[in-house]
């Protein structure tokens, strides 16, 4: 499985939402990131939940959001930054904002 | 939370995701829900391995173990954690963490016919009589007491 995003790549996570076990947060959905790890190929999950393989395996990304951008509320500091684990069909490549 | 090995692919970052149940908490503490930390503001975390599990929920952990295991592969965790979800939003204010895990994994293998309804009903039928509400524990399952 080639990975295709590399550490550092300006990511959006797709705005979708489609019923189903997801392990994509609503949070982050429609947020600009950056990727700071490339984690490796893991079953699909959306698979594997409904007792199917899973295969072929996703390529896992380490991204990290400002979490001011996450939460219009959101009341902590401003350098603060949420990282969240998202498989690659999440993933788009966004124009570099963050 | 030490997930099953069979699901050993699941990422390590995953792991510990869902937390391990705690005491009850007290009248005065909110009850815990879902994606909050069950501790109360301002206090420091208990320690994840103060809580004594009752024998049923060791059961339902030992349960999963045995259907997740390399041999069976009856249950994935993403098939725990699908059923749980299933179970509805109500789920997480009103079961306890091992009775979302046992609801989820009787669906689950409802749903591939490694048990069936009929059977499950039959047998729950079976233990409530051995074992009414309130009654002192049996020493051993009832599946292995001499009649």
């Amino acid at each position: 499985v080639s990975a295709r995003f590399t550490v550092g790549a300006t990511v959006r996570v797709r705005a979708a939402f489609p019923p189903g076990h997801l392990r994509t947060p609503f949070f982050v959905r429609g947020k600009t990131g950056r990727v700071t790890q490339v984690l490796g190929p893991y079953r699909n999950p959306e698979e594997l939940a409904y007792g199917r393989s899973g295969e072929p395996a996703l390529p896992l990304y380490r991204v990290v959001f400002e979490t001011a951008g996450l939460w219009d509320d959101y009341r902590g500091a401003a350098r603060d930054t949420t990282v969240v684990d998202i498989y690659e069909n999440w993933l788009e490549p966004a124009e570099e904002t963050v | 939370l030490t997930l099953p090995r069979a699901a050993a692919d699941t990422p390590a970052h995953e792991q510990g995701n869902e937390r391990r149940p705690r005491q009850q908490p007290s009248p005065a503490a909110p009850p815990p829900r879902h994606g909050r930390p069950a501790g109360r503001p301002g206090r420091p975390p208990k320690p994840e391995d103060e809580h004594d599990y009752a024998p049923w929920e060791k059961r339902v952990d030992a349960i999963l173990r045995l259907l997740a295991d390399s041999k069976r592969r009856l249950i994935s965790t993403d098939e725990l954690r699908r059923g749980i979800e299933e179970l509805g939003p109500g789920a997480y204010d009103e079961m306890s963490y091992y009775e979302r895990w046992i609801a989820s994994i009787t669906n689950n293998l409802v749903e591939k016919g490694v048990i069936t309804v009929d059977e499950l009903g039959r047998r729950m039928a079976q233990v409530a009589a051995a074992w009414p509400a309130g009654a002192e524990a049996p020493a051993r399952p009832v599946a292995e007491r001499k009649p």
